[in-house]
């Protein structure tokens, strides 16, 4: 088999690795394919300068400016129908509310102009009986008209007097605590309006006694003769049949005449005494019983029901207070005022912490597109740098092959006799030496640049540490060489051959000798040393430069952290070689101090070569 | 042992003219094509036991030349030139029959052991052959 063949006469390359590189193309495809899946175009835009640092903090305003507009749209969405709907209720739960009080002071003020209207009633129907079934004359006989009032007190009540009055005004007789008789009344309206209307019952009045009361006057008629039937009731009488609907706290009832004028006393001073002019205007009632809101005595709107009474040109008016009854309503309101707060606070809590919480999922997921992007624009990097080194390489090779044939011409035709002669032959043997030898260098940095282009594709293959580690620094020592740096290295000779990736591995030592290189500047000296303990190589890389602070140290292995300045150091390569050491299973850990200069150490497991 | 002949075949004439110069001098019957069109040409006229080919050429590149040199001869053994990264090339070309492959600029002691190899391997396959058609022969 050719390959065995080759690796026997010992070419520096490794068929046998790159045999199975070559037979598994469709994992080195996905490898590479992969990250371009999941970016988004616009991070590798933003990325595609290597040096463009996002903060990928949620302190940064970019996440902040986020978080704040995720958090006041979603409140908004949330609070928007929520104040709705618990306004709607409100309002709606109001407005039943206020029906049903509404329909309770209707209620009360018909029932109660009802009795008013039935306690007049009665009272006239009695007074008309009395007047009916008795004579004048046994009116005006003494004596019984006392105890008529007698009986009318003792069957309906309410009474305070009563006076027979003839037609042309005189008071003919008269029972009652006032002295009335011959009194005349032809003047008074009352009497006229009786006199032609055959009843009357009159608002209430202070009249001759100073006492707020009401007449009910019947005219009779008997034998061509007409007298009158009169009573008086007292005011307080239609007090106390008002009182009844003055319920609660705020609840007053009081009856106004026509001419606004306040008939009974209302509970409270500032709806006007009686015989005052009434706060309520009557002429605001229409028929039936009507319903209105205004600003009470205390200032606050007051519901006034008012109904026409039948008997009287009487408004019966009943008012309320609506916070009194409003009472349950507020309570309801407060409650769900709570509850809608408490919702509130339940919907702000949950969304500022799902928001952060999601801001940070978001964050955590930036940074690692962010990081993955950085591992991309390195790898795209190192291949751009691959392709030129090998076209570099290429050019560079076919002249040297040239010049390596001419010298090693030049040197075979010393060798023929008559330059054998010649007093400079030494001088030309040791001149075509030296360029065979500098070819062989310039060799090198060619196939080490080789080799740097193939190191793009991951693969396992047999890794000698020690010869990887010359290998890398055969490329840097020209660099250190210019900067005035001694490189030392002291190889432990007994390391095992180990499974890894060498491409990737002279990656890692690269940037950490380069790295060492440029910390120190100019004139130092940087120590290579590898060992084997406890089933792990160490490769320690040290050297006498400046050093870092414990803060530095900490930050170091963050990508783009660099200490270099002007662009010159992308700040991926420690990160990078981290990446690789750490999917080996290894570490890379550092030591430093100011002024002393820093340790690396890389730390490989020992993974044993499959045996072929 | 008979004179071994060999074909160099590189686009680089100065390497090529030089390389020629030099193994003529080491006494390797050698010569030179400058194109793979040309190693072609020469390979049918006079008989070539090693062909040392390099793999990077314009026009026919190695591989091409390889397959029609396995076509022309397959007991011609072919040693490839890789001047580049094109080691796969080199690989390939081992698959498809070389005999093996050398980096550019080539040490030329190296070279010239590996021609010798190379030149082993054909005259021990053509013994074996030989013996072959004389064993065909005596059972015919």
């Amino acid at each position: 088999m050719p390959v065995g063949h080759s690796s026997r006469v010992g070419l520096p390359l490794r068929p046998r690795r790159l045999l199975r590189a070559a037979s598994c193309p469709a994992l080195l495809v996905t490898h590479r394919q992969s990250p371009f899946r999941v970016c988004p175009a616009s991070h590798l835009r933003s990325m595609g300068h290597g040096r463009e640092l996002v903060d990928v903090t949620p302190r940064s305003p970019l996440y902040a400016g986020l978080q704040r507009k995720i958090i006041f749209l979603t409140l908004l969405v949330s609070f928007v129908p929520l104040v709705l709907l618990g306004g709607t209720l409100y309002w709606q739960f109001s407005r039943i509310y206020r029906e049903k009080i509404d329909e309770q002071l209707r209620y009360r003020a018909a029932t109660h102009g009802n009795a008013v209207d039935l306690f007049l009633s009665e009272r006239t129907a009695f007074l008309s009986a009395i007047a009916d079934t008795h004579s004048l004359e046994y009116m005006l006989q003494p004596g019984n008209l006392a105890s008529l009032l007698e009986v009318m007190n003792l069957r309906v009540g309410g009474f305070v007097d009563l006076g027979v009055i003839a037609s042309d005004g005189r008071h003919l007789a008269y029972v009652g605590p006032y002295h009335l008789e011959g009194l005349n009344y032809y003047d008074q309206p009352w009497f006229v309006q009786v006199m032609s209307r055959g009843l009357y019952i009159s608002d209430v009045y202070m009249g001759y006694r100073q006492v707020p009361h009401s007449v009910i006057a019947v005219r009779h008629q008997e034998k061509g003769r007409i007298w009158i039937l009169r009573a008086t009731i007292d005011s307080d009488v239609f007090t106390k049949l008002v009182r009844g609907a003055q319920v609660g706290r705020t609840g007053d009832a009081y009856l106004v005449n026509g001419d606004r004028i306040n008939q009974t006393a209302p509970r409270f001073s500032g709806e006007g005494a009686v015989l005052a002019q009434s706060r309520i205007d009557p002429s605001k009632f229409g028929e039936g019983t009507t319903v209105l809101a205004e600003p009470g005595p205390e200032g606050r709107n007051r519901l006034y029901a008012g109904v026409w009474l039948r008997n009287a040109k009487w408004l019966l008016v009943i008012s309320q207070d609506p916070a009194e009854k409003m009472l349950g309503l507020s309570q309801a309101r407060n409650l769900e005022i709570g509850i809608v707060i408490a919702g509130a606070l339940a919907i702000i809590f949950t969304v500022i912490l799902t928001t952060r919480l999601m801001v940070k999922k978001l964050v955590e997921a930036d940074r690692a597109v962010c990081e993955m992007n950085a591992q991309l624009v390195q790898s795209d990097k190192l291949a751009a740098m691959g392709k030129m080194a090998a076209s570099v390489a290429h050019e560079v090779n076919n002249p040297l092959a040239v010049i390596s044939e001419k010298t090693g011409w030049a040197l075979d035709l010393l060798e023929e006799e008559e330059f054998q002669q010649s007093k400079n032959l030494e001088e030309f043997r040791r001149s075509l030496r030296k360029i065979e030898e500098h070819v062989e260098r310039a060799r090198k940095v060619v196939h080490n640049m080789l080799g740097f282009a193939r190191r793009m594709e991951p693969h396992t293959e047999d890794v000698d540490i020690n010869q990887v580690i010359d290998q890398t620094i055969s490329l840097l020592e020209n660099y250190a060489r210019t900067s005035n740096i001694d490189i030392q290295t002291h190889l432990a000779s007994d390391l095992p051959i180990i499974a890894s990736d060498q491409a990737q591995l002279q990656q890692v030592f690269l940037n950490l000798v380069s790295n060492a290189i440029d910390a120190i500047g100019n004139g130092g000296s940087i120590e290579v040393s590898t060992r084997q303990l406890d089933g792990n190589i160490y490769v320690n890389v040290k050297d006498d430069g400046p050093g870092m602070t414990p803060d530095m140290q900490k930050k170091i292995f963050e990508p783009f952290v660099t200490t270099k300045s002007g662009g010159k150091g992308t700040g991926l390569g420690l990160w990078v070689s981290l990446g690789i050491v750490e999917k080996m299973g290894g570490t890379i850990t550092v030591e430093s101090k100011v002024g002393k200069g820093s340790t690396f150490t890389v730390k490989l497991p020992i993974v044993v070569p499959e045996k072929k | 042992m008979e004179q071994l002949r060999v074909l160099l075949v590189d686009d680089e004439s100065d390497f090529l003219e030089t390389l020629v110069k030099r193994l003529r001098k080491r006494n390797v019957e050698v010569a030179g094509a400058s194109s793979g069109e040309e190693a072609l040409r020469v390979l049918r006229e006079i008989p070539i036991d090693v062909v040392v080919l390099d793999v990077r050429m314009p026009g026919m590149d190695g591989i091409q030349v390889l397959r029609e040199i396995k076509t022309i001869n397959p007991l011609i053994q072919v040693i490839m030139l890789t001047g580049h990264a094109s080691v796969e090339v080199a690989v390939e070309g081992m698959e498809l029959g070389a005999f093996d492959y050398l980096m550019k600029p080539a040490n030329l002691d190296e070279l010239l052991y590996k021609i010798q190899d190379a030149y082993k391997a054909k005259t021990i396959q053509e013994q074996k052959i030989g013996r072959l058609r004389e064993l065909e022969r005596a059972g015919g």
